[in-house]
This record gives structure tokens, sequence and C-alpha cells, in this order.
């Protein structure tokens, strides 16, 4: 049975698709990585599917769900990579994944997610006040 | 039944016999016309021109094919024929005058027919009919080649307009432009996201800017063919702005109940790019130095 391994990087989770997804692979990455995101207490989940060409409906549902699970477990994700065909697919299938965070290439996506888990973390209580003196 | 089957190979072989008298007697006629363009053409070549055809189809011309305009012995003369119908295109003829041509052989081979059958008006008539079908399809294929032979070039127009019309600028590192120039249909569209998308993974730019102060109008479906742009943008990892709305267009998409709402719309493009510095953190002042020259 092939796997899609999950790193953790420091705070995050890494996810690098590989090969072209199919349902019952796409499940289980779904299972394992809220798994994982409650196991390691990640912040952050960063998936790079930059060779992932096709994709369907099942597969945008997928994506949404886990950025919408982590979400519910304080966790942000971050899709990076996404190739013009499968931006143009998705978009034709009327998903156009709102609740998920995306990103150019891996670099730029752990830049974004720094900088998500700051605003929401430290940084917070700082921008409150300033808003609310203002 | 018999004598009717002789009768239509006199025809064809008379004509042929009768070569020489048809081609003197079109060259006339053309020569005499007072629309005869010698201008565009010299008369040796027309002479040229009209023996050729003439040539070709006497020599296909037999007692059968005479009333079947569809007989495959006569592709050699739509040959000609298109290739005349085009070189007078491109010579500057107008297509009356190119239909006139074709149409003035008729007038040669009828006189002739009239007097070879000087005596026999039954005969002269089934001829006369006959010839003269013949003639007019030679008109028509004339036209449908002069017709195909202009369409080819308005497709190729719309293929050059779709390709030069959406180019995608990089206006700074990290920052592309795509000004929009004409009706956006659907087809324009796809090759606009394309092109976009396709530039984004290229170029590694995070901020894309689509300018419309030059699309005239805006429908339900453009609006949508639009948003479907900005997700697509926003999937790839790119921020998507549109610049650019003129008052008329933000008055039908309100109309019209369109949400821009998740979309950053900025009036002009220098406003977008302010925005997209903003966004970079970058950011654009005058030189300290020529102020105090200047002063």
């Amino acid at each position: 049975m092939e796997k899609i391994p999950i790193l953790r990087m420091g705070q995050f989770l890494l996810v690098t698709i590989q090969i072209d997804l199919y349902d019952r692979l796409a499940l289980n990455l779904e299972a394992d990585l809220v798994q994982m995101v409650s196991k390691t207490g990640a912040r952050g989940v960063l998936i790079d599917i930059s060779v992932v060409s096709i994709v369907d409906s099942f597969m945008g549902r997928i994506i949404g769900n886990i950025a919408n699970m982590s979400k519910i477990m304080d966790a942000e994700t971050v899709v990076v990579g996404m190739q013009p065909a499968v931006a143009i697919t998705l978009i034709e299938l009327g998903l156009p994944l709102t609740g998920v965070h995306t990103a150019l290439d891996v670099e730029k996506g752990m830049e974004l997610l720094r900088k998500k888990i700051l605003v929401d973390g430290e940084e917070l209580d700082e921008t409150y006040n300033t808003d609310s003196t203002e | 039944m018999h004598k009717f089957l002789f009768m239509k190979i006199e025809i064809a072989r008379m004509l042929q016999k009768k070569k020489k008298q048809i081609i003197d007697l079109w060259m006339k006629n053309q020569l005499a016309d007072s629309a005869l363009r010698d201008d565009l053409m010299s008369n040796d070549e027309l002479r040229a021109q009209s023996e050729e055809l003439v040539d070709a189809l006497l020599k296909k011309l037999t007692d059968d094919n005479l009333s079947n305009i569809e007989s495959a012995d006569f592709e050699n003369v739509y040959e000609i024929l298109g290739g005349i119908s085009i070189t007078r295109a491109r010579q500057g003829f107008s297509p009356r005058e190119t239909g006139l041509y074709i149409y003035s052989l008729k007038d040669a081979l009828l006189s002739i027919l009239q007097q070879e059958f000087k005596n026999d008006p039954v005969q002269l008539y089934e001829a006369s009919m006959r010839v003269s079908k013949l003639i007019d399809s030679f008109g028509i294929v004339t036209f449908e080649t002069f017709i195909k032979g202009r369409e080819e070039i308005i497709l190729r127009q719309t293929d050059e307009i779709t390709e030069i019309s959406t180019p995608v600028i990089r206006v700074w590192d990290g920052i592309l432009a795509l000004p929009i120039i004409g009706t956006l249909d659907s087809a324009r569209t796809q090759v606009v996201m394309e092109n976009l998308l396709q530039e984004i993974v290229n170029t590694g730019s995070s901020i894309a800017i689509l300018d419309i102060s030059g699309v005239p109008a805006v429908d339900s479906l453009v609006a949508q063919h639009l948003i479907k742009t900005v997700s697509a943008t926003r999937l790839m990892g790119a921020e998507c702005i549109i610049s650019g709305i003129r008052p008329e267009i933000a008055q039908t998409v309100v109309h019209l109940g369109i949400d821009l709402s998740n979309v950053v719309t900025k009036a002009t493009l220098a406003s977008a790019l302010k925005y997209a510095y903003s966004i970079l953190q970058l950011e654009v002042r005058k030189k300290q130095n020529n102020l105090v020259k200047t002063n």
C-alpha cells in the first residue's frame, strides 16, 4: 500500500504529493494528516502539489476538507505550486477552495505560514490594541 | 434516344474543333468591353490565362460530362478557375469583374453554337442550355474560391488578434500586468487565463494586475470569466487585482447583481501598481540628489 509521507518541520507539517492521487490514497492522506496534526500539535500544514497534473472534484474536496479540519484543530493550511491546468480545472468544477491559503512555491508557502502564525500568536494582542486605540 | 446521344457528341466535338475560334471570339469580346482592366493585367497575360482555361475545358469535355457539372473530369478546370479567382483577387480585380470574365466565355460559346445550329432551333436550344449550365457552375466555383480565400484571411486575422491581444507584461519583479483590449468572450478569456497562469509559473510572480480599461462592455458572462480568472490566480498562490473599471462597467456590474467584493479592484493601473508595491513592501520615491541639484 502506497503512503504519502508527512514530514515534521518544527511547528509545521510538510506533505509533498509526488504521484497522482487516487481516491483511496487521498482519503488515507486526509486521515493520516489529521492524526498527525493532533499528535504533533502542528500550527501549519504545507501541501506541495507541484507535480500533480490531474485533479478531479473529489481531490478538490479532499484538499478543502484537509484545510477545514486543520483549521478546527488550530493549524493553517497552505497549498503550494498548483499548476495552471489544475487551477483552471478546479475553478471550472466550481471549487475555488476559499478556506485554503495558497502560495507559488514551498519557500513562499513557508513564509506565509510563519506570518500567519505570528499574526495569530504573539502579535495578535498588539494589533488588537493599536486598532482599538484608533 | 440514339439520335439524342449522337447530338451530344456533336456538341463536344464541334466545340473542340472550334477551339481557336472560341478563344479568338472570347478575347475579342473581352478587349471590346469598356470594363477591361488593362491596368491590372496585360492583354498577353489575359490571352494566356484564357487559353489555358479553354484548353483545359475542351480537353475534358465529352458527351457525358457536359451535363454533369460534378464530374471528376472537370477537376483540372476547377483548379485553374480557383487559381484565376485567387490571382485576380490579389491583383485587385473586383468580384464582379472576375465573374464577368467567366461569364463572357459563355457569350463566346453561345455565339459559336448559334453559328453551328443556325438551322435547327431545337438543337440550338438544347445545346445552349447545357453550355449555359456548365459555365454557370464554373462561375459559382469562381465565387466560392474567392470567398474561401477571403475567409481564410479573416480566420488568420482572428487568430492573430487573439494572439497579439493578450500580452502578459512583467512590470516589476514579482508583478505582472495584463491589459485587456477589446471585447472578452469565452474563448478569449480562456486564452487570457491560460497565458496569465503560465506566466505566473514562469516568472514566479505573486501579483497579477488585470487591467480592463480597454474593455468596452461587461456582461454577466464576462464578469463570471473575470471572477474565474481571479479565483484561479488565487489558487496558484498569487493575488489578482482588477484595475480600470469604467463607470459604465461599474454600473452594469452592480445592476447585474455581480458580487465583486472578494476581488481587489483599483481605479487605474497606477493605483493597482501602488497597491502591489505596498503588498511587496516596496517603496518608490524621488531621488534625493535631484532635489538638491534643482534647488
